[in-house]
């Protein structure tokens, strides 16, 4: 057994934590959130050059060829900054989408222009019921002699609203089958949504949009298996990142409970705020040693649904836990706009229902054992 | 034992239920889900408050409670508990949490006659509005610590200090203040309590913004404020026992535990009307324990209330205590439970605040949000445990160092 990371992704780890304590403090992140766009470019293109958005591509396509723990390590570090960005959207899922289900000539034509950071991809899966389910796809894709014509609505399309294509899962005879358009063609309007997270959750509205047969990604009806793949991969990527915001509110609020003090004692001297942060420091540790564990199967290749589902579903709730008693002990300054562990509070809510929220996952795990 | 309503209180409550179904329609948009925030972050917000105050306040409803001679007219706390209850179930706005709550019981407790008869009948009227100037930054439990001074001088007090989490102090004309009298004091002695204009030279009020970005709260700055004598209520330096007689045990928390039942009536609506996955919402299991869970707490929660009153009624003042730290302790936890299992339910759509798409027009993931300032403030919820271990338990108390 070997439970530690590598020199070089200590290393990766500290870079990380060092570009983003200088490019995008608590006050930067706070301007984003409240900004339109939802998104700073400038920070963005001086990342991109990090190497970080290519580093987990395959040697073929430009890439690193990287462990998918090396991914997970600056997701973690992004999740303690609570930093906004398309890293998930375009990086993460679109990336790993590609990898997993594109052919030859869009993989060797899109990875380098995600990994230089001048192509922003996001995907469009959900609908208006919020299913997350394949039965959940039922946007038409209609063949037209060579080409497809899709109509419809997708909810909650992460990014929508800066990216430069969208990866679209629509419905053909074939079963579920995935598109690439230009967010910007003709008949494609989106609409921000007001989200807890002050992300860019969007509404995208499809009126017969055009798409040539050389836009699928897969085959047509191959669309589900590789939304799954990427799902595995993307969902504990996402995870790295939501422990990273629970270590940030525990060190957060450790810091404060020493230096607050009512009736002449540090508030952290008090044995009932003692035994929360307690609680939450094992809620903590034992989601990131099981982290660890899934993200070595995933470089490993073994099977890991089930552990996948375990994991998001441990981590939906334990944020949520964290990040509820990190604000309380707080107290009053915890619930402000200006005071950074609001950052948290908010994210766990929202991070909850990405790619699937606890029952959800509950239900896969139940699935695996045979239930 | 018999928990029904009498005869008169059942005519009584029909009288409230026609009322502020018939006023809550007036409610502006900007009103939004209600609570604080749909009082005081917007202007249209503060004037729909104002206009039900007014409303109440010609129907005798704010000073039903107090004494005769204070212009009250000695409403049975039963009376007192169901306007309550039909007020928290419409989450109507109108009656003062600072003045009507908390103001007039304390003018009620110690003010001189003068005072009384100078400020009590504007708050009866629905046309005074206080902040409540208590916590500073380095007093918010620990309230007896607090720094701010109000120095005597000749027939006036000069205030010097600050003040935080001043909920709408950017609305309200009046604030009542609790501040030091004796520089040399410490903790509970020496303190005073004031009412003052808010408009007053010397006196800045700076935004507190929530988590959420919405302006409720704000910090109030004090600079040489020049206040008369007169305004000085009770005793001088005996603030702190006048403020602890009206600290808010009285409460019995009846409007939260029916203002949750017609959350949980919405939220029912929803599960009942929603299809996801080929089939209605009230049929997924998962909902349904959780429904059910709310269901408990509503109904618990309200029972505990009814029994907060009776022990009022009865003047059981020492069981009043704990059962009222009960209340605000677990209906604050109920609230944070429902606005999780609410936004939980509603799957992708839980994270919605606000726009079209957003069920219950966003109510349940703001007050995930909001909630947490109700576990907070008041006395925050472990405070309230600790005073349950105390007076409930005859537990061993606190010892701190001085
Ligand atoms: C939304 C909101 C609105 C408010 N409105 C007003 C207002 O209008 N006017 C006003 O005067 N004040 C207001 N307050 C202030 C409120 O009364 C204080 O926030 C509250 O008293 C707690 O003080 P604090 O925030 O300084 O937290 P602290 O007292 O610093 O507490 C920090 C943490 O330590 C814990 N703690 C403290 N002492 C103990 C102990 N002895 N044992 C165990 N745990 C302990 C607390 O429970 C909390 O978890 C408001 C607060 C909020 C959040």
């Amino acid at each position: 057994m070997d439970l530690d990371f590598t020199k070089e992704q200590e290393m990766l780890r500290k870079s990380v934590d060092e570009f983003l304590t200088k490019e995008c403090p608590f006050d930067s992140v706070r301007e984003i959130e409240d900004s339109e766009e939802g998104f700073d470019k400038k920070i963005w293109k001086k990342m991109a050059r990090l190497g970080w958005m290519e580093l987990h591509f395959p040697e073929e396509y430009g890439g690193l060829g990287d462990p998918f723990a090396d991914l997970t390590i600056i997701m973690e570090e992004m999740g303690k900054k609570a930093f906004p960005s398309p890293f998930f959207s375009s990086v993460v899922m679109s990336g790993i989408l590609l990898v997993e289900g594109a052919s030859e000539k869009q993989k060797k034509k899109l990875l380098p222009d995600i990994a230089s950071g001048k192509l922003l991809i996001t995907l469009a899966q959900y609908e208006q019921d919020g299913s997350y389910l394949e039965s959940g796809i039922t946007l038409p894709a209609e063949a037209d002699g060579e080409d497809y014509i899709l109509s419809g609505r997708k909810f909650f399309v992460l990014d929508a609203n800066i990216a430069d294509k969208l990866i679209v899962a629509a419905r053909t005879t074939e079963g579920v089958t995935l598109f690439l358009v230009d967010s910007g063609g003709e008949g494609i309007s989106f609409q921000k949504m007001h989200t807890i997270g002050k992300d860019n959750n969007c509404v995208v509205s499809f009126d017969k949009v055009r798409v040539s047969q050389d836009n699928l990604i897969g085959s047509p009806g191959e669309g589900w298996k590789i939304l799954e793949k990427m799902a595995q991969k993307a969902t504990v990527a996402k995870c790295a990142e939501m422990l990273g915001g629970c270590k940030e509110s525990i060190d957060m609020t450790t810091a404060y409970a020493k230096q607050r003090e009512q009736y002449s004692t540090p508030i952290g001297g008090f044995q009932a705020i003692q035994h929360y942060m307690a609680d939450m420091r094992v809620a903590y540790d034992t989601s990131l040693y099981y982290l660890h564990k899934v993200v070595w199967m995933i470089d490993e290749g073994i099977e890991a649904s089930k552990e996948i589902s375990a994991l998001k579903a441990q981590v939906n709730e334990q944020y949520k836990f964290i990040t509820e008693r990190a604000v309380q002990i707080h107290g009053g300054i915890g619930t402000t706009r200006e005071f950074n562990i609001g950052l948290f509070y908010r994210r766990a809510k929202a991070f909850e229902y990405v790619l699937g929220d606890t029952d959800f996952h509950y239900e896969r795990i139940a699935e695996a054992l045979e239930l | 034992m018999d928990f029904r309503l009498t005869k008169e209180e059942e005519a009584i409550k029909q009288e409230f239920i026609k009322f502020f179904d018939a006023e809550m329609k007036n409610a502006p948009p900007e009103f939004g889900n209600g609570g604080l925030e749909g009082i005081y972050a917007t202007d249209e917000g503060f004037e729909f408050h104002k206009y039900m105050a007014r409303k109440m306040g010609e129907r005798g409803w704010l000073s039903m409670g107090w004494p005769k001679d204070c212009g009250g007219r000695d409403a049975s706390i039963m009376e007192q508990v169901i306007f309550d209850e039909v007020r928290g179930y419409y989450n109507a706005p109108g009656v003062d949490g600072f003045a009507v709550g908390m103001f007039a019981p304390t003018l009620i407790a110690g003010a001189n006659k003068e005072q009384k008869n100078r400020l009590l009948p504007p708050i009866a009227r629905g046309e005074a509005f206080y902040c409540q100037g208590w916590s500073e930054p380095d007093a918010g439990s620990d309230l007896a610590s607090l720094t701010t001074t109000a120095i005597r001088e000749g027939d006036h007090y000069i205030i010097n200090g600050q003040k935080t989490w001043t909920t709408g102090g950017h609305k309200a004309e009046f604030m009542f203040l609790l501040a030091r009298t004796d520089p040399d004091s410490n903790r509970g002695k020496g303190l005073s309590v004031f009412h003052l204009r808010m408009d007053l030279p010397g006196i800045e009020i700076r935004p507190l913004l929530y988590m959420d970005g919405k302006h409720v709260y704000n910090e109030v700055f004090f600079n040489n404020v020049k206040i008369p004598a007169t305004d000085m209520v009770g005793v001088e330096g005996e603030g702190w026992n006048l403020t602890r007689q009206t600290m808010n045990f009285e409460r019995s928390g009846a409007g939260g535990f029916s203002g949750a039942k017609r959350y949980l009536e919405k939220i029912i609506d929803y599960v009942k009307t929603t299809q996801r996955d080929g089939r209605t919402l009230s049929k997924d299991p998962n909902a349904r324990r959780k429904i059910a869970e709310l269901f408990i707490a509503s109904e618990v929660g309200q029972t505990l209330a009814y029994k907060i009153s009776w022990m009022h009624q009865k003047g059981d003042f020492m069981g009043l205590i704990t059962a009222a730290c009960e209340s605000k302790l677990f209906s604050t936890e109920m609230a944070q439970q429902m606005s999780n299992y609410a936004t939980e339910i509603m799957g992708l759509y839980g994270q919605l605040e606000a726009g079209e798409h957003a069920p219950m027009d966003g109510s349940m993931v703001e007050l995930y949000q909001f909630v947490k300032g109700a576990t907070i403030f008041a006395g925050t919820n472990e405070i309230q445990r600790n005073l349950i271990a105390w007076t409930g338990l005859g537990l061993p108390r606190l010892k701190f160092r001085p």
